[in-house]
Formats: structure tokens, C-alpha cells, sequence
């Protein structure tokens, strides 16, 4: 599979390590519920089609990737920079 | 039998090799199997499971019969293809699957046994005792049926990986490849075109068709001399393409050295990684066998492998040959075989109305429908309207029409589509994104329809590109009809093979279906048809037609198994390339590594990096005499280690402050400049992750240090944290684990040491326990941090890495000239463990803060990673296993690592499982073992007596439960 950094490009998928759903972006406030931070640390999706989650190019710049893909035809619809989208 | 003035070998460079230890000499450009044939030796191999004589059917990759072993020892390759193999001068190759030769086989009696041996059979008959399938059933039947064996040597031929990207990957040279890559490279495209064969042309070199007024091959090498002066094209000879993957990734084996004598470092295969934009799939088709009774007696092949070898090769597979067929292919290969003089038996023509402009006896509407010979053929009998007539011949050419070779568009879950004109399984467009097909293995059967399809596909290419074609000038060629009619099965009595490869015939797929293995994957697994290393390429669909027919059901129908990479067999060795020995685990060594191997330190690892286990001295004869020695160096002297592989970060900036805060359990941002302070971090979920020191060096510059093991993940937690959680954070860091050498100076010696050897000395006021600041060694500056991890006064001194290796040699000469020394792994856990200090022994991954009693560490003045979660109630619960030290309290004075915990009269049983040991190590400054380990409500049961059960190396002993801090518990010596 190859996937775009959005700082060094199209690489192989190898050179990423897959770090779970982009559900880890959206960090709870230390006094939310017990549900909220529950669904945080634990629940997550399974879809088939299309999904959004966190690569983190290890053996490249450390960036962390949002990457939008389809589970289904493994095709990858959109990377984008973690901070950026924390960001904006 | 050679023929001669044909063939595209080159008769002036003879090449001898040997074929079960009988010398033969072939010419260069012969493959085994040309050469044998050319030898006349027709037998090459045994059948599967029946032992059956065989010898070879195809010319292609998809030979299932003449399957060869090349080489001895380490280099013995088994299984290698007799149609593939080039021979080389000194080539030795052996048949397999025989005993004990292939002329008289022993185990051929299996064939006599063939009415009880058919699908099915050895589930049916194997099924009890159970306990005899493992040792006897089992080995016996391996060793009957099967191929070449392995030489159980270790690999010593190099195998290389290979990365390669394009525009345009064309996979397949011959006429529709051909093409394809000259107009996407004429339109500036970066091609790259992967052939598997030795050389390019495709059928282009196995037929007499003329190309554009030339010949076939001639037109082919033009071909080939304008692409390889193109900058902008690859040509890639002996490179199968085997996988379609995701985002326009290609496997591809490139048969590097198998073609060669062993020599230097040439590798023997290659196996690539290719990244195309877009390809185009020119992978011709492959012929298929007809299903008669007795069709796999050596002499019997497929027509298009009897016109290779005749027109490649200049060899006749025979001498009077006869064809077979249902197309008109058959023609073209009595006209062939007419012209380079060979005597032509019969045509059999199972078609009625075809015409049969040919001046040979043609038997029309008519089938062969047996054969008889023993090790090769001697005739074929011909079944008319109510008539069967034997005539002698040694070689038949049959042929069941083509099947476009679909494989790779099948590789992302496509299913081949169905076309009656053609009797045949085209690929659905798009099957693989990216991906065109064109030619043969697009159902265009004839020469000019493959160059008109490579050029086309080729030119949407080009176009999608954005790049423009130059005006199509497609070369004449042949577009003879092709005109199949169906012929799978000749029926009558006697087995009709459909896979030749796993000994499966007619009976055997309507046996199946019979007991309701209906499904073709079914068939398939019970049969065992397609599973063989040709994975079905010749009998799939024969098979496949045969039990359509048996269910009363149309071919589409029915259904094709799924075809899966790799197309061909690819080594283990060629996919793991790369990742043999220190491939799979790199190393890496400290500065120090080199005078630590002189010192005849035995090294352990400790994940890629390698640390000394201990010095040994003369006379000492275990590992714990000089273990106890270099603990004594730090208790009483100086010891000197080297911690350099601990995790170094460097944090710079207006926030790093705040990072700290976020990332640990306790305070960074109220630490003084100049001091140091021990780190304790969480997961999200509340457990520990790791923990460390980290030197606040100047207002907005910090150093972390993490444990060796999980210096990596700490690196991307912090990348996590700063990235995902906290962008607007104004923080910079890197890991300068691998720039700095960092040695610790411990015992009550250090700083006496140290005071010789820095350029400025210490004293208490301005280097307390947990200083650090900026020093400088010999005029090289350096850091110093008066840190410890044995509990007495000590230091660790960093200096740039590249100054490593000197001041180690001097920083230990120097502690030897005080009665002290270097110290190693035992020493430094043993140490470690005498004063209850953690390492990932006992932060595993499933212990909290609370666990191993820093849960007061927790800031309740911010909020940090795993702070919510670790204050749930199950986390603080007083009966969870907690850290406590425990020391032997009987006569056994043995604690081991893993050993359970119980209390003293409980049976010693999960149920009663009351904890566990993580770390023990004998203390000589105390005289006894000691150990680290959980025990539920463990701070409340000191001085409580537990039992210590190690079921694994049946050790039980009392151990009293204690304090884990076991020396000196005020820490008077740390600040001495």
C-alpha cells in the first residue's frame, strides 16, 4: 500500500506504523464522563468502507498522518497532517 | 531430435551438463528441456501421487511434469522448471520424486493401486487410530508423494530486494508488449517492460508468423534495439511479475544468477517491488490440455510447447508426431512440423466443418481417445463415428483452445468474465486499478490483435498521462481465425488427466461432485486439483468444465477458483532477502562496544543494542564471582557503566516546559535550572508507559532520558502528544540517544575520580544529589549529572559521542587505579534491585503508578496522559498486586523470576494465585537472594511469610515479604 505524506510524499506503507483510529485526536477534558473517556480509550469502529485513522511515519519525518481510506478497496481517498487538522 | 537450420540457439557455442549424472551437451540458448529433448530424452520426471512416468508438456513456466532439482549441498534448488532452466556449462540437474531411478521407480506400484487411491482417498482411509496420522500415516505418505526435497543446508546463495518505480509497467514482451511499451516510451513515458522469459518476443519466437514483412524475431530484436536506447525504458529479461498489490504495486522475481555457474556475489534472484502509475497486462495466454484416457504418457504435450521447441529450439519433440486439437492451431503446427521436414502421423480435427487445406491424413469430427507406450508414447488410438483406429507416433501436439493468462487482474478480488466465442475467461475491465489489459490475455488471439491492443492500451495510457501519441503505425501481421469448439473431456474408459501435476483426473472431479462437492472451491480442496506449484494454470479450467458438466450446470456458471499471488513460485529466500541474519536483527553497539569485547565482556542484547553482561577476571569461573566483584566496586569503590543506550531527548522551547507537565505524572515546569528530576509516565489508559530522569539544562531546553527498551515509543508518544493533542505548543525535539556517549561514575570513589579528571573539580554546594550542568574533560565539554541508579553517590557523565571510546578506557583505567572498575548488566541490575528500583521487569505494561507505590507522584495541579483513567477504582483498588521485596524465609535460598506467589498452607493453583516475581538477584553486600515482585495488598503484609512456586523448574520456597527498598532505606549514601 503506498500512502501520501503530506511532507515527503507518496511513500511505501511500510515506512508508516499504524496507529489506530482518529478518534485519539479528539481527547476528552479531565472532567468529562466516565462514558466519554471510555468510548476515548476503548470503543472503536470497525467499518467496512471508508475509515479514518492515524499513521505516524516512523522511518520517515515523524509526521502524524490522518489518512482517509477505504477498508474495503484499500484505496486511500486523503492524507493530511495531524496538527493541521487539530489545528484548524 | 534436432532439426536443422531452425531455431534461435546458437549452434556455435555447445554447452555440456549432466541429467541424473549422464552427460549431455546442449547449445546456448537451450532450456534443460530443449536440450534433453534434443537428447532424445523424453522422460524427466514422476508423478505426484501414481508415480507415473512423465516428461514434458509445455514450454512455459506452467510445466507441470518435468520438475528438476539443480545443484548439491547449500545450493541444491528443488523443483526447478525443466521449460524454465537455462542450461549452463556444469549444470547438474536430478529427477525427483523416484527411487531408486526415475527409468525404474519403485513406488510406480502405486499406480497398479489407482482404483483405490482417487480423490478423497487418504481422508477416507487415514482416519484411525487418530494418534497414527501423526507417526505413521503422515510421514509414510510424505515421503511417497511428493517433489524435491531441500538440502536442510542453511541458505548460502545472496537473494536480493529491489525497489523500482515507472510510469508505465508492461508486463509481458510479446507482440502486444511489444508495442505497448514502444508507444508509451515514444510518447516519453518511463517504462518499464518485465518479461519472464530469458528473452523477449513471446510467441513471436515460437511461431513462423512475419511482423511488418520481417520475421517474427527479427522484428522482435528491432523492437528491442529502438526500446533499450531509450533512457526512458527498463527492460527486465528472467523478471515474472507474481502479485498485483495495492496503490500500483507490482511483486515481481527476477531469476538473477539460476541461469549462471555460482559465482562471487552475484544473487540468485531478485525480487522486486515495482510502483507504476498505470501498467498494461500482456501476459499471452496458456495453452490447454485435452482430458483422454492415458493423455500423460511422455511424448504427449501441448501443440504451442511442440511449435516452441521446433521453432526456438530447432529440436522435434518426435519423430512421427501426430496433432490434436479443436482449433486451428492444429493446422499451423502439421504445417510447421511439414516444413522443417518432420513426418506428420495424423491431424485429428474435432471439429467436423473445418476445412483442412494440408496435404497430411486428417481424421475430422474425431478424437483421440487413448494412448499406449510404456516410458514414452508409442500410439494413440483415434475414435471416428463408430470407429477406432491405433496408429503409431512418439509425440502428439494437443491442444484445447487458450486460456488468457488472468491471473494478476484476479490478484484485488476480480472475477474473470466468461466468452463463449473464445471458450475462454477474459478479465473484467478494470480488475486492478490502474491496470489495462491487452493482447492474448485480453482474448485477442491473433498477432495483428495484439498489436493493435498493446498500441491502443498504451496510447489511453499516454494520453491519461498527459502526454500526446505519435500516429499510430501498427506493423501487418497474421489475423488468422482461431475458430474453437468445446473438447474438454474424451470420454471412455481409463483415466483422463486434468491436473498432471497432483495426479487428478476426470474421475476424481466427478467423484466430487458426486458426494456434493459442488462448489469449485470445493472440488478443489478435495480433489486437491490447482493446488500443486503450477497452481492449475494448465487444467483450472478444464477442471473447472468437467464439473459443470457433472452438475448439469454452464461453465461461467460454475465458476473459477480464485488465483492468489504469486503467478509463479517465489522463493522463501528471494521474499526474506535482505532479512537474514544481522538483516533481521541489526545491530548496534555503543562507543564502547570496542574495548568492552577486548575485556572479553560476554555481550547481551538488549533490543538491537548490545551491553556487557559482566568483565571477567582471571580465576574467576562463574558469573557471579565477577558479578559480585563489580557490585562491590560500586558499594565500595567506583564502578564505571556504560548507559549510553538509555533514550536522550533533547526539548527545546518556550513550552517544553508544559510538554513535561502533560507527558508526566509530576511536575517539570517547577524544576530548577541546573537540576534533575525522575519522571514517571502513564498510557491514556492509566498504566505505566516508562519512566526516567530528565535535566532541566537551561530555562527552555530539557533532557529526557527513557529506558533502553522503550526509548522508541516514548519518541512517538511525545511526537503523538505534540502533533495530535497539542499542535499550538511551541516545542521542538529530537532524540540525541545515538550523539551523546553517557558513562555512569558510581560508588563512594566517584567524585574523587571525577575531581582528577574534569578541568574544573565538584564539590557538595554546587553539585547536590540530582544537579547537572555543563562540564568540560580534557578541554571537551561535556554534560555531568549527578544521578543514581545503585543508590550511591554517583554521576553520569556525557560527552559527544564521537569522544566515547577514549574516556571510557580512561574513566575505567582510572577507576582501577582506585580499587574499582567496570561493571556490567548483572552488576547494574543487582544494584538496581537492592534498592527497589524498577526497570521494565516490573513495568510491563500492566502495572499503574498506584501499583508499584508512586500513585502520590500524581500532580493534582494538572491534568497529564493517563491521569483520568488511572484514578479509576479498579486501578486503586488495595487488593491489586502491588510492589513488594520479598527475601528467602526457609531452607530453599532460591528465588527465580516468573515463580508464583502463595499463601504459605494454600494449594498452589491459579485460583489462589496471589502474585508473582519479576526480578531476583543475589546481593552480596547483604548475603542473600533478593527479589522484586507483586503480591496482592503487598505494603501491607510486610514481614508476612508467602510460598514461592516456580512450576516451570519445580522450585518451591518460603520468602518473608519486605520493604523493596532492602539497603540502605534512608539513602544516606545517594547524598554522601
Amino acid at each position: 500500500m503506498r500512502i501520501t505524506c503530506p511532507i515527503c510524499g507518496e511513500r511505501d506503507s511500510r515506512e508508516f506504523s499504524y496507529r489506530g483510529a482518529d478518534v485519539a485526536l479528539r481527547r476528552p477534558s479531565p472532567d468529562a464522563s466516565e462514558a466519554a473517556w471510555d468510548d476515548y480509550v476503548h470503543l472503536r469502529d470497525n467499518p467496512a468502507g471508508v475509515t479514518r485513522d492515524l499513521w505516524h511515519h516512523a522511518a520517515g519525518c515523524s509526521a502524524w498522518v490522518v489518512v482517509t481510506r477505504n477498508t474495503v478497496t484499500h484505496e486511500v481517498l486523503e492524507t493530511q497532517l495531524a496538527a493541521d487538522e487539530v489545528r484548524a | 531430435m534436432r532439426v536443422l537450420g531452425k531455431g534461435l540457439i546458437d549452434r556455435a557455442t555447445p554447452v555440456g551438463f549432466t541429467f541424473d549424472g549422464v552427460r549431455y551437451e546442449g547449445f546456448e540458448g537451450d532450456t534443460l528441456a530443449s536440450a534433453l529433448l534434443a537428447n532424445d530424452v523424453r522422460l524427466m520426471g514422476r508423478s505426484f501421487k501414481y508415480h507415473r512416468p512423465r516428461g514434458v508438456l509445455t514450454a512455459g513456466s506452467e510445466e507441470p511434469n518435468a520438475l528438476v532439482t539443480v545443484g548439491t549441498g547449500p545450493a541444491q534448488d528443488p523443483n526447478m522448471r525443466a521449460t524454465v532452466q537455462e542450461i549452463y556449462e556444469g549444470l547438474e540437474a536430478r529427477s525427483q520424486n523416484r527411487w531408486p531411478s526415475l527409468a525404474f521407480d519403485v513406488m510406480s506400484v502405486n499406480d497398479l493401486a489407482a482404483p483405490f487411491l482417487g480423490a478423497g482417498f487418504y481422508y477416507k482411509t487415514f482416519m484411525w487410530p487418530r494418534a497414527f496420522w501423526e507417526k505413521l500415516y503422515e510421514p509414510v505418505i510424505r515421503r511417497a508423494a511428493g517433489l524435491g526435497a531441500l538440502s536442510g543446508d542453511p541458505v548460502e546463495d545472496r537473494y536480493e530486494r529491489a525497489w523500482a518505480f515507472c510510469d508505465l509497467l508492461v508486463i509481458g514482451a510479446g507482440p502486444a508488449g511489444l508495442m505497448a511499451a514502444q508507444t508509451a516510451a515514444r510518447a516519453g513515458l518511463d517504462v518499464i517492460l518485465a518479461d519472464e522469459d530469458a528473452r523477449m518476443g513471446g510467441r513471436l519466437l515460437a511461431e513462423r508468423h512475419e511482423v511488418g514483412g520481417t520475421s517474427g524475431p527479427e522484428w522482435v530484436a528491432s523492437m528491442l534495439e529502438d526500446l533499450g536506447g531509450m533512457p526512458n525504458v527498463r527492460l527486465m529479461t528472467r523478471t515474472t511479475v507474481t502479485g498485483a498489490y495495492d496503490q500500483g504495486t507490482y511483486g515481481a522475481l527476477e531469476r538473477v544468477g539460476h541461469h549462471l555457474p555460482r559465482a562471487g556475489h552475484r544473487p540468485l534472484e531478485t525480487f522486486w517491488r515495482i510502483v507504476a502509475k498505470r501498467a498494461i497486462l500482456a501476459a499471452g495466454a496458456l495453452e490447454r490440455p485435452v482430458a483422454f484416457a492415458n493423455n500423460d504418457r511422455p511424448g504427449i504435450m501441448t501443440a504451442g510447447a511442440v511449435r516452441a521447441y521446433l521453432n526456438r529450439w530447432g529440436v522435434s519433440p518426435g519423430r512421427a508426431v501426430s496433432v490434436f486439437g479443436n482449433t486451428d492451431d492444429i493446422y499451423r503446427t502439421a504445417r510447421d512440423l511439414k516444413s522443417a521436414g518432420v513426418h506428420v502421423a495424423a491431424v485429428v480435427d474435432a471439429r467436423a466443418d473445418a476445412d483442412a487445406p494440408i496435404d497430411v491424413p486428417v481424421y475430422k469430427g474425431a478424437v483421440v481417445c487413448d494412448s499406449a507406450g510404456g516410458k514414452h508414447l508409442e500410439s494413440i488410438t483415434i475414435r471416428t463415428a463408430g470407429r477406432e483406429e491405433k496408429i503409431s507416433t512418439d509425440c502428439l501436439a494437443m491442444t484445447g483452445g487458450w486460456n488468457p493468462t488472468v491471473h494478476l487482474t484476479c490478484h484485488m478480488n476480480g472475477r474473470p468474465a466468461w466468452r463463449d466465442d473464445i471458450l475462454a475467461f477474459v478479465p473484467r475491465p478494470d480488475a486492478i486499478p490502474g491496470m489495462e489489459v491487452a493482447g492474448a490475455c485480453n482474448g485477442a488471439m491473433s498477432t495483428a490483435a495484439c498489436l493493435r491492443e498493446g498500441a491502443e492500451a498504451a496510447g489511453g495510457i499516454v494520453a491519461d498521462l498527459g502526454k500526446s501519441v505519435s500516429e499510430l503505425d501498427l506493423p501487418e501481421a497474421e489475423d488468422d481465425p482461431y475458430r474453437p469448439a468445446p473438447l474438454w473431456h474424451v470420454p471412455g474408459k481409463g483415466r483422463a488427466w486434468l491436473d498432471f501435476q497432483n495426479d487428478v483426473t476426470v474421475k476424481d472431479v466427478r467423484q466430487a461432485a458426486v458426494e456434493n462437492f459442488r462448489s469449485v472451491e470445493h472440488m478443489k480442496r478435495y480433489t486437491t486439483q490447482g493446488m500443486a506449484t503450477d497452481q492449475g494454470k494448465n487444467s483450472n479450467v478444464a477442471a473447472l468444465a468437467v464439473l459443470a458438466d457433472a452438475t448439469g450446470r454452464a461453465i461461467p456458471e460454475t465458476g473459477t477458483t480464485t488465483f492468489r499471488p504469486p503467478y509463479a513460485p517465489v522463493a522463501m529466500a528471494a521474499m526474506g532477502s535482505g532479512a537474514q541474519g544481522k538483516g533481521f536483527a541489526p545491530e548496534r553497539f555503543t562507543t564502547s562496544h570496542k574495548a568492552t569485547v577486548e575485556r572479553k565482556a560476554p555481550m547481551i542484547e538488549a533490543g538491537l543494542w548490545y551491553r556487557p553482561s559482566y568483565f571477567p577476571h582471571p580465576g574467576e569461573d562463574t558469573w557471579r564471582q565477577s558479578c559480585d566483584r563489580e557490585v562491590g566496586y560500586v558499594r565500595n569503590a567506583v564502578g564505571i557503566c556504560d548507559v549510553s543506550t538509555l533514550g536522550k531527548v533533547d526539548i527545546q522551547g518556550p513550552d517544553a516546559a508544559k510538554l513535561l507537565d502533560f507527558v508526566y505524572i509530576n511536575m517539570f515546569s517547577t524544576l530548577k535550572v541546573g537540576r534533575v528530576r525522575y519522571g514517571l509516565m502513564l498510557r491514556e489508559d492509566g498504566h505505566v508507559m516508562d519512566d526516567g530522569t530528565t535535566a532541566r539544562l537551561a530555562e527552555h531546553h530539557y533532557v529526557m532520558t527513557t529506558t533502553t527498551a522503550a526509548a522508541g515509543q516514548v519518541m512517538a508518544h511525545l511526537d503523538f502528544v505534540h502533533q495530535c493533542l497539542h499542535p499550538e505548543w511551541d516545542v521542538s525535539f529530537t532524540s540525541v540517544t545515538e550523539q551523546w556517549a553517557q558513562f555512569a561514575v558510581a560508588g563512594p570513589k566517584s567524585r574523587a575520580l571525577l575531581n582528577n579528571l574534569l578541568d574544573l573539580p565538584l564539590d557538595d554546594a554546587t553539585w547536590p544529589f540530582m544537579a547537572c550542568g555543563e562540564i568540560s574533560v580534557a578541554g571537551i565539554k561535556g554534560r555531568l549529572f549527578r544521578i543514581s541508579f545503585s543508590g550511591e553517590h554517583a554521576y553520569e557523565i556525557a560527552v559527544p559521542a564521537r569522544y566515547g571510546d577514549s574516556l571510557f578506557r580512561l574513566l575505567v583505567a582510572r577507576a582501577e587505579g582506585m580499587e574499582g572498575g567496570a561493571y556490567g548488566m548483572e552488576a547494574l541490575n543487582v544494584l538496581r534491585i537492592e534498592k527497589g528500583f524498577i526497570t521494565h521487569s516490573e513495568i510491563h505494561g500492566r502495572v499503574t503508578a498506584f501499583d508499584i507505590g508512586m500513585e502520590r507522584m500524581v500532580s493534582a495541579k494538572k491534568d497529564c496522559i493517563g491521569k483520568v483513567m488511572a484514578a479509576r477504582p479498579g486501578l486503586m483498588d488495595p487488593e491489586r498486586e502491588r510492589l513488594v521485596g520479598l527475601k528467602p524465609a526457609g531452607a530453599t535460598k532460591q528465588l527465580t523470576t516468573g515463580a508464583h506467589l502463595f499463601a504459605q498452607g494454600a494449594d498452589p493453583v491459579r485460583l489462589n494465585d496471589q502474585g508473582y516475581i519479576t526480578s531476583v538477584g543475589f546481593s552480596p553486600s547483604l548475603g542473600s537472594m533478593l527479589a522484586l515482585g507483586f503480591l496482592k495488598n503487598g505494603p501491607d503484609r510486610y514481614g508476612e511469610t508467602v510460598k514461592m512456586v516456580d512450576h516451570v523448574r519445580g522450585i518451591e520456597a518460603l520468602c518473608e515479604v519486605v520493604n523493596p527498598v532492602f539497603f540502605d532505606p534512608e539513602g544516606g549514601r545517594v547524598r554522601g
